[in-house]
């Protein structure tokens, strides 16, 4: 049966073309320009799988010119217009934090979030956007994000699952300050600066297995986040992992509540379960859907969330985890489905307004 | 688990059954009891340089030697290098009948010189089979291997086969590789021939970070990272065609819980779907392949605020995977007079406590 979207749906995951460094020229510093055209710079290869393979574009929506997702004209229709969605949270995934220069990647990032403004932002009132950050210099991301966040139409701040530490760190605190700052929820993307391998045994040999590996990376994040304390010191913060499922939250929450129990010697700042934290501070997006191969698992699995806050309706655009014409996956019922796509994407995402 | 423990006595009572435990933990009372099991030239290199490993292990444990405070048979003394302690804290009261042993510490299996490491990964295979399982039959020993040496592991798999004190062979879940890459394959062809389940075991210091978001802080985190070692480890099984390869090969998993288990089945299969033309060596969908090959061991169960949470996830595994594990005598020992939830049934209960693991194994009660 198909379900209609419910009115004032928000798509909080929409992936635009990642831009080419000639894309971005325009938006740099007429010295990085030159940086550009004198040492030759093509770009910074990929945060995770190639975006116009068929692992990461569903190949009818590959533009005639082979842009994932195609022009803006494509995008707007498909998914805003046919499926009567009412905002969509887009970025682009370009691979900023893989720069290891890191006056480079704030330059690059700045020409990102200019790019988008203006290349898309401008398209159409509905489209919001994700300030990408230089993470690798936590100051410098700080000031992007205070120079960004002036533009309304930025609504979070994204930055990938793996970067250069673990994002509890305590160097990462002037990101989390400006984001709580803003109210502005930041979002930790699947893929990797490419600091780490993608499992603690090295490199996997298989595209499969990068998919499988993605949900790894978050994981390690929250562990990271709680650990620290970072949702003590900042209490409005909203974090929201996304593109690596969401089934495996319930088992990893219980985990992590066990162990923290037998350690707290070492984090005496934790007071609640991590679990409980988790469910008040962190949202998921809904694709790729993880949950089950029948309606009643996903059942299950929400129950065993222990919270309908949580998740968030995403499409992914324009990734590959349906066919046809309907986002939402099979088994979802009409009460979840207005919580997951109207209320929980204004409850995280402030500035969407209504 | 989170209530009072109560006297040994009445646990033994109430579990009333023999009791399979996929994972104890001996320890060496001191390095020098392997010294008679070494080559000479190899145990003073030993002395002289100590332990060569690739490092970045040091998160200090909550308490000394993640052991139970409890379980030293002396003040001073290491936690389960005591095998008549051992027998009053554990085995008779638990009413043990079969305990595979997993050493952990130093065994050679992560040493890089490779000599220094098939000597010491032998003299641990020979120190278990004469201070351990020849002085108590309830006792089966774990054959160690030098993990990034897969043919000469092979070697030693082979030369122990005929020894029915060994149960199976034991690695670590954190390598330098992978464990489904086509290198380690001799370790797995020499253990399906030899009817050897493969147990991994959760840690190894490889050298890359713990978590695929670089090193963390915390002792807490790195135990929280630990499943999803596995689950890297377990989707490269897969990928890699092990199990089309090594059809009959068993692998448990030790020590890494297993509620992340049917998640872990479902984003396998959807993302199988996606990549099926990278991955036409697989016949079967990932879950088919473990569902037949795949056990996880209990240890340290998960335990869901809700009871019931924690069945319907051993429903979706199938309760013929599960294997009763203690962990014992670390900090997070399982108890298995309590860990499994009440509404499990006397059958279930019976297959996770012994009957899976006599199959697996093939042992008899």
């Amino acid at each position: 049966m198909r379900l209609n979207l419910p009115e004032g749906a928000v798509d909080c995951n929409v992936h635009l073309p990642v831009p080419t460094v000639e894309d971005l020229c325009p938006y740099l510093p007429e010295a990085w320009r030159e940086i550009v055209r004198l040492r030759g710079i093509k770009g910074f290869g990929h945060i995770g799988a190639k975006p116009d393979s068929p692992a990461a574009c569903r190949p009818d929506w590959l533009g005639e010119d082979g842009v994932p997702g195609g022009t803006a004209v494509d995008l707007v229709s498909r998914v805003l217009d046919q499926r009567k969605v009412s905002r969509a949270i887009v970025h682009a995934l370009y691979p900023v934090q893989r720069i290891h220069d890191a006056p480079m990647a704030a330059a690059f990032a700045a020409a990102v979030n200019d790019y988008v403004a203006s290349h898309w932002l401008s398209c159409d009132t509905r489209l919001s956007a994700s300030i990408v950050v230089p993470a690798q210099d936590p100051r410098a991301a700080a000031i992007e994000i205070d120079r960004c966040a002036a533009d309304t139409r930025f609504v979070q701040i994204l930055m990938l699952a793996s970067g250069d530490l673990p994002y509890g760190h305590p160097i990462y605190r002037p990101i989390w300050e400006r984001a709580e700052a803003h109210s502005l929820p930041v979002m930790l993307h699947a893929g990797s600066a490419g600091r780490y391998p993608p499992t603690p045994s090295g490199w996997p040999t298989y595209h499969f297995e990068l998919a499988v590996d993605d949900a790894l990376a978050g994981q390690a994040q929250l562990a990271s986040l709680v650990s620290h304390g970072v949702f003590n010191t900042f209490p409005e913060l909203r974090v929201v992992l996304s593109g690596m499922g969401f089934a495996w939250l319930p088992s990893f929450g219980w985990r992590m509540s066990k162990f923290w129990r037998g350690t707290r010697i070492e984090v005496p700042w934790i007071r609640e379960p991590p679990a409980e934290t988790i469910r008040r501070h962190v949202r998921l997006t809904l694709r790729p859907f993880d949950a089950g191969a029948t309606s009643s698992e996903f059942e299950r699995v929400l129950d065993h969330l222990g919270s309908d806050e949580m998740l968030l309706f995403s499409s992914d655009y324009p990734s590959w985890h349906f066919d046809g014409s309907d986002p939402v996956p099979p088994g979802i019922s009409v009460p979840q489905l207005a919580r997951m796509a109207v209320e929980n994407p204004h409850a995280t995402y402030s500035r969407l307004g209504r | 688990m989170l209530d009072m423990p109560e006297t040994r006595d009445a646990v033994a009572d109430k579990i009333g059954e023999p009791i399979i435990d996929v994972d104890v933990h001996p320890g060496l009372a001191s390095a020098d009891e392997i010294r008679p099991y070494m080559p000479r030239r190899m145990w003073e290199l030993l002395g002289e340089l100590g332990p060569g490993g690739r490092g970045g292990g040091e998160y200090p444990k909550a308490v000394p030697e993640a052991h139970r405070q409890d379980a030293a048979p002396a003040p001073g003394q290491v936690a389960g290098s005591d095998l008549e302690f051992m027998r009053r804290q554990y085995l008779d009261p638990l009413n043990i009948r079969y305990s595979l042993l997993s050493p952990l510490r130093y065994s050679g299996q992560t040493e890089n010189n490779p000599d220094l490491a098939v000597a010491v990964c032998q003299a641990m295979n020979e120190w278990q089979r004469v201070r351990w399982t020849s002085q108590d039959q309830r006792l089966k020993a774990s054959i160690l291997v030098p993990i990034e040496q897969p043919e000469v592991a092979a070697q030693i798999i082979e030369g122990w086969a005929d020894t029915p004190d060994f149960a199976q062979v034991l690695l670590l879940t954190r390598t330098a590789d992978p464990l489904g890459r086509r290198r380690y394959w001799p370790i797995y062809e020499a253990a399906e021939r030899h009817g050897f389940p493969v147990a991994i075991h959760v840690f190894g210091s490889p050298g890359h970070a713990p978590t695929p978001a670089g090193w963390p802080s915390y002792y807490l985190e790195e135990m929280t990272s630990h499943s999803a070692a596995c689950q890297g480890m377990i989707a490269s099984f897969v990928a890699e065609g092990v199990f089309e390869r090594f059809p009959t090969l068993k692998i448990v998993s030790l020590e890494g819980g297993f509620a992340w288990l049917p998640s872990l089945e479902w984003r396998m299969d959807r993302a199988f779907d996606r990549f099926r033309s990278e991955m036409r060596h697989l016949k079967m969908r990932p879950s088919e392949y473990l569902r037949r090959n795949l056990f996880v061991a209990t240890q340290p169960i998960e335990e869901p605020e809700r009871r019931r949470h924690l069945m319907e996830i051993i429903e979706w595994i199938g309760v013929e995977r599960i294997m009763f594990s203690s962990d014992y005598p670390h900090w997070d020992f399982d108890d298995p007079a309590r860990v499994l939830p009440g509404r499990i049934g006397s059958e279930a209960r019976t297959k996770i406590l012994s009957g899976n693991a006599m199959r697996v194994y093939r042992l008899g009660l």
